[in-house]
């Protein structure tokens, strides 16, 4: 089975190209028209009255869930209609892809306080804050799943698109009989990680609060928080409690059968071992109501809706090799693409004039505050991986040991660290630094999964073989770490490492800055700038804070990461 | 009432495919590449064709060319007198690696071809499973084709490709992923099919580098050479069916088409010249034991044999033979191998010897001269690899990369010099 890594797939181009400024620059300008409509933006924002009685945790958990599941769609809709379209005109690929490649390596949750502030001028609060939360999860989850299906698209066996070629599949029947089998497993594997990450930035969003403006959703993240505020342990379980169940629940009715059902369009022509299994989706193949359902009405839907797509879209594709033909934008294209640029290159224009404004002091406290938080995910990043490693390959390379303690972690894992935030805040925010230990806790807590997942996915790659020789060879168990174990991981510790570090940058912006019994507690950092930032409707700073840690995490993506992953693919892959 | 005469059909009207000049090229200016270069073919109604040649002679090309599914850079392509400008609705093909859809069933495999048609649910499902029971795999409509050995995936390839009723069936080395026992049969069947006229395909054509599988199946066979890719004889096969391996008339036949594959050695000086261009893709480790097996068998051996003996198909064969006559250990003459005295010598030399001789005739080469010379003249006697490559690019384009390992695998054996791996340099051993 080919083992997914849970990350990013970086690109083989060089770390900067003119694309990537002009990219930056269209983000300035989005930035910056936030910015302009965040000026009337109200004062003061009450926030809502959250209940902690168990009664209203139905009705929470389930506005939370429904934020997800429209998010989730609109990613999907997105991904499905954004990878088609790059894999299928090479013009456009030229243009989506470098796109892709820099929006999935910026901090979303950043844009969190200008989206909210910008959409809180135009619409009522609460409007505002639900389509904030909605676009905060769409972004944090489309792009892996864009990704994925670009890749699928565009790593089809050949022999397989020419045989839909040569038996004249109109498109419809080739996005049904070739292409969405193909990218099934890789989207529904990438759908679970998006989904899992969405959690996360769900409950930063129903929990984001900044002094005098409460910009809270009613949901299971503001549940807790309330819960925790008010010392009332018995319902922050009761909200920790529902959360785990309705993940679990999730798992076990939704993803694990989809993934079961997946199984089958793997390309591999023999028979795995290690083939997931669900019991729901056994009771379901086997129920006879179903099985009567889809025959008498499902399948002849089906065929006809088949037939009438036939009839609309009925021509041929184009071969494979005439489709990508098309190297050259046509006019239409170029005059959009100089129009976005035009515009880019005003609001980016305006957006430093803007800055110009910023006195040099300001500038000073963003550029303390960016190295402070720096440290924090420095240090963040080592304790996760000081712990992760020798746990990661305990779990990889003994059965039995994972047997017990893999759905132990997986049960804690899948809490998201934002949900537990309060709770810490609450603990720690009267100790002498306690926001800054509580900082650096929820950003390892929101990046040691990664790791350890990706850990455990390369310990248990290690072939046997190589294991066994090194038994025999009588290795000390230092030098067993140095040639063996250390190598194997690394390119899964660095794939790991690079999710986990865009999450650590990610928890700065709620976990600088708390409000906690009407006080505000801070530290130093570049999240705790940006919320005094919108708390104060201090725009230019607002702007430049954003800016500046887009900039940084884009910049150390590029100039760290990529060399370190592309290390790891050239020179310790083991396939 | 006229009377019906075979006359009044004229040879024009039987014509299935014609092909006239074609040329396939990628890129352009010096990166050019020219895959095949001015075929001319026909293919006439009631013929099972067979082209045949090295890999990357532009075969399979061809095939695509002629289906409709790569479209030719200069030169005509005919299908009953009408220019294939889409992918050819007359014709399919059978893929060499089946390109099943792993996710249908064997019956959904065949169906979908029909669905793509237009063909209504009822009625696909009949010729679906008609199809099905004709190819011998009553009993697996609903099996996955991972449940299936190779043999009977390509019997639901086969059962796809006739569902369409090609006039024309592409085959695409149809067999050469099979095992030898399954292969065999499978070729049995086809025939059977195909000289009963039990399928309406009005024509066959078949891409292999099988000698013996072009001999004992088709009616002419039609050779190819590469670089570029070309034909370079039509040999008409007129043996009876059933033919057997063992007859005289068909080795005769098999011996002709390997002298003209393998062509003849020619003088030395013509030689370098073109390896001055390019080097075989062959380990000369591999030349070694040739050579020692060679020798073993009085130093002349038969060509087809010496592949049949060592399961070496033609693609893998002549490379190292290549390789042979551009360091002048062995010759080619009228599909037979002969040791040269050089040949002996280095067989029957000690391990310091042959290291000796090996780097002696290397260095002759002049791709090899000039990676050994340039790495000389450099101070640290250490050059990045991408310095040749980007040299080589201008000469060989597309090539440059596989030229490039070859040498560097070739020189390594020679012992001229070595390469590091973490730094991509070649450099010379103190």
């Amino acid at each position: 089975m080919k083992r997914f890594r849970f990350g990013p797939v970086l690109s083989k181009r060089p770390p900067f190209t003119a694309g990537d400024g002009l990219i930056l620059l269209g983000l300035a300008a989005l930035l910056y028209v936030g910015v302009r409509l965040a000026f009337a933006a109200p004062q003061s924002i009450a926030g809502p009255t959250i209940s902690t009685s168990a009664r209203a945790l139905p009705w929470y958990a389930l506005l939370s869930v429904g934020r997800m599941t429209i998010a989730y769609f609109l990613s999907l809709v997105f991904s499905l209609a954004y990878g088609y379209a790059s894999a299928r005109h090479r013009a456009a690929n030229r243009v989506l892809l470098p796109l892709l490649d820099v929006l999935q390596s910026v901090p979303i949750l950043s844009f969190l306080p200008v989206v909210l502030l910008g959409l809180s001028s135009v619409l009522p609060v609460s409007i505002a804050a639900e389509l904030a939360a909605i676009v905060l999860i769409f972004t944090s989850q489309a792009w892996n799943m864009t990704f994925s299906f670009y890749q699928s698209m565009t790593t089809m066996p050949g022999d397989l698109q020419e045989a839909a070629s040569v038996f004249r599949f109109d498109p419809w029947l080739r996005l049904k009989t070739l292409e969405l089998p193909f990218a099934a497993v890789g989207l529904i594997w990438n759908s679970m990680m998006s989904w899992a990450g969405g959690w996360f930035f769900l409950m930063a969003a129903e929990i984001y609060n900044v002094g005098a403006r409460d910009f809270r959703l009613p949901g299971l993240g503001s549940y807790l928080q309330v819960a925790a505020n008010e010392g009332d342990m018995r319902a922050v379980l009761l909200g920790v409690g529902t959360l785990v169940l309705i993940i679990a629940l999730l798992d076990q009715l939704v993803w694990r059968p989809l993934l079961t059902w997946a199984d089958k369009f793997k390309l591999e022509m023999v028979e795995g071992d290690d083939r997931p299994s669900s019991w729901f989706l056994d009771v379901l193949s086997r129920s006879w109501i179903l099985q009567k359902c889809s025959e008498r009405y499902l399948e002849p839907a089906a065929e006809r809706f088949d037939a009438r797509l036939r009839r609309r879209a009925g021509r041929v594709l184009p071969a494979l090799e005439r489709a990508g033909e098309g190297h050259h934008l046509s006019a239409t294209a170029i005059g959009g693409i100089s129009i976005l640029a035009l515009l880019a290159g005003f609001g980016g224009w305006q957006a430093v004039r803007m800055l110009m404004l910023l006195p040099a002091e300001d500038w000073a406290r963003l550029a303390v505050g960016l190295l402070a938080t720096f440290g924090r995910v420095c240090l963040s990043l080592t304790l996760a991986l000081l712990w992760t490693i020798p746990l990661g390959v305990l779990i990889g390379t003994r059965r039995r040991v994972a047997a017990v303690l893999q759905p132990i972690v997986q049960i804690v894992a899948s809490v998201p660290a934002t949900a537990i935030f309060p709770v810490i805040v609450v603990a720690l925010v009267r100790m002498r630094g306690g926001v800054n230990l509580a900082a650096t806790l929820l950003m390892l807590m929101g990046t040691q999964w990664y790791l350890l997942f990706n850990i455990i996915a390369g310990a248990s790659a290690i072939p046997l073989d190589l294991r066994y020789t090194t038994d025999l060879l009588r290795v000390s168990s230092l030098d067993r770490w140095r040639i063996l174990i250390l190598p194997a991981l690394f390119p899964y510790i660095i794939t790991g490492a690079i999710t986990a570090s865009g999450g650590a940058w990610n928890a700065s912006i709620v976990a600088e800055h708390v409000s906690y019994a009407g006080k505000v507690y801070t530290t130093t950092g570049v999240g705790a700038v940006i919320a005094s930032a919108t708390d104060r409707g201090n725009y230019p700073l607002l702007l430049a804070g954003t800016l500046a840690l887009v900039v940084t995490v884009v910049a150390i993506n590029r100039l760290f990461w990529r060399r370190l992953y592309r290390l790891a693919e050239v020179r310790y892959r083991l396939d | 009432m006229a009377m019906q005469t075979p006359s009044s059909e004229s040879p024009e009207s039987r014509d299935l495919l014609v092909l006239k000049d074609v040329s396939k090229s990628y890129g352009a200016g010096v990166q050019m590449y020219c895959a095949v270069a001015d075929v001319t073919l026909v293919i006439r109604e009631g013929e099972f064709v067979s082209l045949l040649g090295p890999s990357g002679c532009g075969k399979s090309t061809l095939l695509r060319i002629i289906t409709g599914l790569n479209r030719a850079t200069t030169g005509t392509v005919l299908y009953r007198g009408e220019p294939v400008v889409e992918v050819n609705p007359h014709a399919t093909i059978v893929f060499q690696t089946f390109a099943l859809y792993p996710w249908l069933t064997v019956e959904e495999n065949v169906e979908v071809a029909l669905k793509a048609r237009g063909v209504p649910p009822g009625e696909r499902r009949q010729r679906a499973r008609h199809l099905i029971d004709i190819v011998g795999l009553d009993g697996f409509e609903s099996a996955y084709p991972r449940e299936l050995s190779g043999g009977m995936r390509q019997k639901v390839g086969f059962a796809r490709a006739m569902a369409v009723e090609p006039e024309l069936l592409c085959l695409d080395e149809p067999f050469s992923a099979l095992d030898v026992l399954s292969a065999e049969a499978l070729r049995g069947e086809l025939l059977e099919l195909w000289l009963t006229k039990a399928i309406p395909t009005k024509a066959i054509l078949m891409v292999t580098h099988n000698i013996e599988e072009a001999v004992l199946m088709s009616d002419r066979v039609v050779i190819m050479a590469k670089n570029p890719g070309r034909v370079l004889a039509e040999i008409p096969v007129t043996l009876r069916h059933p033919r057997k391996r063992q007859d005289t008339a068909f080795l005769a036949i098999v011996d002709k088409i390997y002298a003209a594959v393998a062509g003849r050695t020619r003088p030395e000086a013509e030689t370098l010249a073109q390896a001055a261009r390019k080097l075989p893709k062959a380990r000369l480790n591999a030349l070694a034991g040739l050579v020692e097996i060679l020798v073993a068998d009085g130093g002349r051996a038969d060509l087809p044999r010496l592949g049949a003996d060592l399961s070496l198909e033609l693609d893998d064969l002549l490379p190292i033979v290549e390789a042979g006559e551009l360091v002048g250990f062995c010759q080619v003459q009228e599909g037979d191998l002969l040791i040269t005295p050089l040949g002996r010598l280095y067989a029957e030399a000690s391990i310091l010897t042959r290291k000796e001789i090996a780097a002696g005739r290397a260095l002759r080469l002049p791709m090899i001269r000039w990676i050994y010379e340039t790495l000389q003249r450099d101070d640290d006697r250490r050059v990045d690899r991408d310095f040749f490559l980007d040299k080589l690019r201008e000469e060989v384009g597309d090539f440059a990369e596989d030229q490039l390992d070859v040498a560097i695998s070739w020189g390594r054996f020679a012992e001229l010099y070595a390469y590091d791996k973490d730094t991509d340099e070649l450099f010379l051993e103190p």
